[in-house]
């Protein structure tokens, strides 16, 4: 009898997780954690100043403090040939500043002490000396011919401007654009936002000299690709260092990039010959560490009378601090931005796009989505719906009209995406019908004779996630595909490790529910290791919801792998021709005759105890996969709000998420991402964003300054689910962490819109605080740009 | 290794102050010499190997820190360990039993009230003393006891969820034995 695949928590199955079973007992092992005999503690100076020579660096009060071993400065670093280091964008990032500071909170000097409060008394006594320069901390001020040169470092630099960039066909968009009954323009801002998981970043480095060894215990999504980089800037021997990514307190993207902090702790390690730990901040994570967004979009639909789209045009104007250190695919210099209306028909399409540096910190990060989508995705729905009320048309109809039909999959996208698969049309019903979309239009009238505001906002869209096939996807020239390894022991137990790097997704849980799906082995008897690269198989690690898409399927096809192999195995036990095996869930049987069969355990034990003549040994294999394409999931997004026309307070009355993320392995846990997705990105519309002054100081340095939700403001969210199977991917799935972070924005602003907008402003950024909503509500103009910040 | 709760001055002329505290710690009374300036929540992480109790902020914003001091919620990164010197401090390697988990770290796992788990230590106590004060509250008095603690991942719904289920379940394990 084939077994009952919910029963041994395979697909489908919402199993409890288990990496719970240490984290509710509070034996998670995060990196703060770890304790090495002889531990060294490291704290980093950070520049106060946003732009300045520096002069001069005294340590020597420093080297005074009792338990002080060592003062790094960016010249001692810059003896080892270690001053600068390469970023993921081919650009160079300073580890510790020699010339120049160019952002608050640059890492400008190292202590490494016996404890971290001897480390941080001593980097208080560290003098510097600076000069200082003016601050750039816009795009728009970074073009100005008169701003002072930020990258005077480098050589072929004579501006600001980090690229132009442009994708899509010119020609046939202005074409459109000449032929449209009307044109529809939006001007936005995607303000600066900080990915900011609970756990900042830190790592313990430990160089061993009698080995030649070197151990990073470290913060990173992707530690593949660290060891790679080690190699090259350490110029150390890559089967000498073993980086592990132990949990992980959150990722976001924020743990992705190559920091100096931990390229310090190495060099300390290497020189005091003591594992050296060293953990940021909270202060120092937001201020130094990748943040997201920072760009201004500025796009136009031409449009027929009947509501059809015949072209866009987008342009972007990118800031990307002081050196260009975006984590993203080396083709695209503004991330996937041009699969922006990939869900809609759109005949012509035409984007540019340029990027700055300014003198603030460095990025440019997928925060929870895969290499700028959310701001394509953002700019998307706020266009759709600034050009449904330029047509007079109901903001569904419009969406409904233009939407990618059912049956027009494969369809290729005015900038050459193959979308995949999907049901738009029935997710924005289900959406529709769950918010009360019918009778709604009576409501807020209704609700406005008696002075309340109401609004409806919707978005849809889909994404590419799971970058990426080899062909396009690369990163520092490294192909973006993943890998798993799975070896089933002989009592039929087994062990699987990937390439991927969970920071709270479960993939302890949900990658042994694909291997119980392929092979029948219980979920329970299959342990999941990754994150050290001593012993995971080769992989890109975890961020632009590539997990289940690239290593997730790596996963199903060493499953297959193995199962190939015990196929022979069972034919030899059976004494019957391989051609003559059945496979149903967790055994092969004769055909014909079903009660004859054996288990994938009597396959194990037998492939350790009664291999057949002419086959190796063992059960196990790897697997490495190279996607044929992105997944694109779908997802309805519609928010019901409420504004106080008296405070500009916005509450969320309902909001409706229609998600069809193809086949869901486990429910609970796709459940549990959609709401993580939500919150972030209600917060973003609404309060979580990091600003500067004009001097270039950071607003937004600590929790106090960048809000962030809790509890308590937090909206509910009520989860449908559509579900078309990803054509291309073994099981049928798709990429979900981002979703909701992604699309969901503006649904939010979508909705506060529709409720003021009878006063005529077409637009207000995000954050919508409550100030903002209220001054727009009173002058009827658009409020644009970042909240305003004086130097007090 | 650190010298920041036992071995004072680790360079022979320092002249750290130091201070002898007793501390119940999750029942067990510790005593241990500690810096004045020593936070509690390092004296917990780093002298007593309590590695549970995580810290996310260090400007009393995030609860990732939060123990149970005398039984009520508090910060431990916002506090010296010398303030906790004769009281009682409660951190989640004391909340379950030998017999088992408390019902509120069974919750967390049953509704999915995590992910990452970097905030759920602190979560965890707080719901703790809330259902201790309030056996039976309301999604909204949930909601509001947790608002000193944040979390990046689960977006709250499934740790609301979590705090509800531990609170029926304590409930129905109180009449059973009544
Ligand atoms: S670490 Fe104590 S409140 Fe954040
Ligand atoms: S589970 Fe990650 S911060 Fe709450």
């Amino acid at each position: 009898m084939a077994l009952d695949e919910i029963k041994i928590g395979g697909m489908g199955a919402s199993r409890r997780r288990v990496e719970d079973n240490r984290f509710i007992r509070g034996k998670g092992n995060y990196v703060d954690d770890i304790v090495l005999p002889g531990m060294l503690h490291m704290e980093i100076l950070r520049s106060n100043v946003a732009h300045a020579r520096i002069k001069s660096i005294d340590t020597s009060a420093a080297w005074e403090i009792p338990g002080v071993r060592l003062v790094l400065t960016g010249e001692m670093m810059a003896a080892r040939n270690l001053a600068w280091m390469p970023t993921l964008s081919y650009d160079t990032q300073a580890v510790l500043a020699t010339d120049k500071v160019r952002f608050q909170g640059q890492e400008v000097a190292a202590v490494i002490a016996d404890d971290p409060y001897i480390a941080k008394d001593a980097c208080s006594k560290i003098v510097v000396e600076y000069e200082q320069l003016p601050a750039v901390v816009n795009p728009f001020e970074a073009q100005d011919p008169s701003a002072p040169l930020i990258r005077d470092d480098k050589e072929n630099q004579p501006t600001n401007k980090i690229f132009d960039w442009e994708i899509g066909d010119k020609e046939r968009t202005d074409q459109a654009f000449a032929e449209a009954d009307v044109v529809s323009k939006i001007d936005l801002h995607y303000p600066r936002s900080h990915p900011s998981p609970l756990e900042p970043c830190g790592s313990i480095a430990d160089y061993d000299r009698a080995t030649g060894k070197l151990t990073v215990f470290m913060t990173s999504q992707a530690p593949h690709i660290v060891r790679a980089a080690v190699a090259m800037v350490a110029e150390l021997p890559e089967h000498q260092i073993r980086i592990v990514s132990p949990d992980l307190g959150g990722g976001f993207g924020n743990k992705v990039p190559i920091y100096p902090g931990y390229v310090i702790s190495i060099l300390a390690s290497i020189l005091t010959e003591r594992p050296v730990k060293w953990i940021e901040d909270k202060t120092g994570n937001l201020i130094s560490t990748g943040f997201g967004r920072d760009v201004y979009l500025r796009g136009e639909l031409a449009l027929r009378k009947d509501g059809r789209i015949l072209g866009m045009r987008m342009h972007t104007v990118s800031d990307h601090g002081a050196f260009f250190a975006d984590a993203q695919p080396t083709k695209f210099k503004i991330g996937l931005m041009h699969s922006t209306f990939a869900c809609y028909e759109v005949p012509a399409a035409h984007l540019t796009s340029e990027g700055y540096y300014t003198t603030k910190a460095p990025g440019g990060v997928a925060y929870r989505c895969s290499f700028r989508v959310t701001e394509a995705m953002f700019f998307q729905e706020r266009m759709m719906h600034a050009a449904a009320n330029d047509l007079g048309m109901d903001q569904a109809e419009f969406r409904r009209l233009n939407l990618v039909k059912d049956d027009m999959f494969p369809y290729r996208t005015a900038f050459g995406f193959l979308t995949d698969s999907g049901q738009y049309g029935k997710c924005l019903d289900i959406g529709l019908e769950a918010i009360g979309y019918s009778t709604f239009k009576q409501e807020q009238e209704e609700a406005r004779k008696r002075g309340k505001l109401l609004g409806i906002g919707i978005s849809t869209m889909t994404e590419p996630l799971g970058a990426g096939n080899s062909r396009e996807y690369d990163i520092i020239g490294i192909k973006m595909f993943d890998s798993a390894e799975l070896r089933v022991h002989m009592t039929g137990k087994a062990i699987l490790r990937t390439g991927a790097k969970t920071q709270g997704q479960g993939h302890e849980t949900t990658w042994a529910q694909i291997v119980a799906h392929e092979l029948g082995i219980p979920a329970e008897d299959i342990v999941v290791e990754e994150g050290d690269t001593d012993t995971a198989p080769f992989g890109m690690g975890t961020y632009a919801s590539r997990s289940t898409p690239v290593a997730g399927a790596a996963v199903a096809m060493v499953a297959r792998k193995i199962r190939a192999k015990a196929r022979k195995i069972a034919a030899h036990l059976l004494e019957v021709s391989e051609e003559d095996i059945e496979w149903e869930l967790g055994r092969f049987y004769v055909r014909g005759n079903q009660e004859r069969g054996v288990t994938i355990q009597d396959c194990a034990l037998a492939a350790y105890s009664n291999v057949p003549d002419g086959l190796e040994p063992g059960l196990e294999n790897n697997a490495y996969y190279d996607p044929p394409n992105l997944t694109w999931p779908f997802a309805a997004y519609i928010c019901k709000v409420e504004v106080d026309a008296e405070t500009g307070v916005w509450d969320v009355l309902k909001f409706v998420a229609v998600d069809d993320c193809g086949v869901r392995i486990n429910p609970m846990i796709v459940e549990g991402q959609i709401m993580g997705g939500l919150t972030e990105a209600y917060a973003m519309a609404n309060m979580q964003y990091i600003t500067f002054d004009e001097e270039g100081n950071c607003i937004g340095s600590n929790y106090m300054d960048y809000l962030l939700p809790t509890a308590w403001e937090t909206p509910g969210f009520e989860l449908h689910e559509v579900v078309t199977p990803c054509p291309h991917h073994p099981i049928g799935a798709k990429g979900v962490g981002e979703c909701a972070t992604v699309g969901g924005p503006a649904a939010f602003v979508n909705a506060v819109m529709n409720a003021i907008e009878h006063t005529g402003v077409r637009n207000v950024d995000m954050p919508m605080m409550p100030n903002r909503v209220y001054e727009a509500l009173q002058t009827g103009e658009d409020v644009s740009g970042m909240p305003p910040m004086k130097v007090e | 290794m650190s010298s920041l709760y036992d071995e004072v001055a680790p360079t022979p002329g320092a002249d750290v102050p130091v201070r002898r505290v007793t501390i119940d710690v999750n029942g067990q009374k510790r005593t241990v010499d500690v810096e004045p300036r020593l936070l509690l929540a390092h004296l917990l992480r780093q002298g007593l190997a309590l590695t549970g109790t995580h810290t996310g902020c260090d400007t009393t914003s995030c609860g990732a820190c939060t123990v149970l001091f005398d039984g009520r919620p508090a910060k431990s990164c916002t506090m010296f360990a010398v303030q906790a010197d004769g009281h009682a401090v409660e951190t989640v390697e004391g909340m379950g039993s030998a017999s088992g988990l408390h019902p509120v770290q069974e919750g967390f796992k049953e509704e999915h009230g995590l992910q990452c788990g970097f905030c759920t230590p602190g979560m965890m106590l707080t719901a703790k003393a809330l259902l201790e004060r309030n056996p039976d509250p309301t999604e909204d008095e949930v909601r509001w006891a947790l608002s000193g603690n944040l979390c990046r991942c689960t977006g709250y719904q499934n740790i609301v969820n979590a705090v509800l289920w531990a609170a029926k379940k304590m409930r129905d394990e109180q009449t059973q034995e009544a």
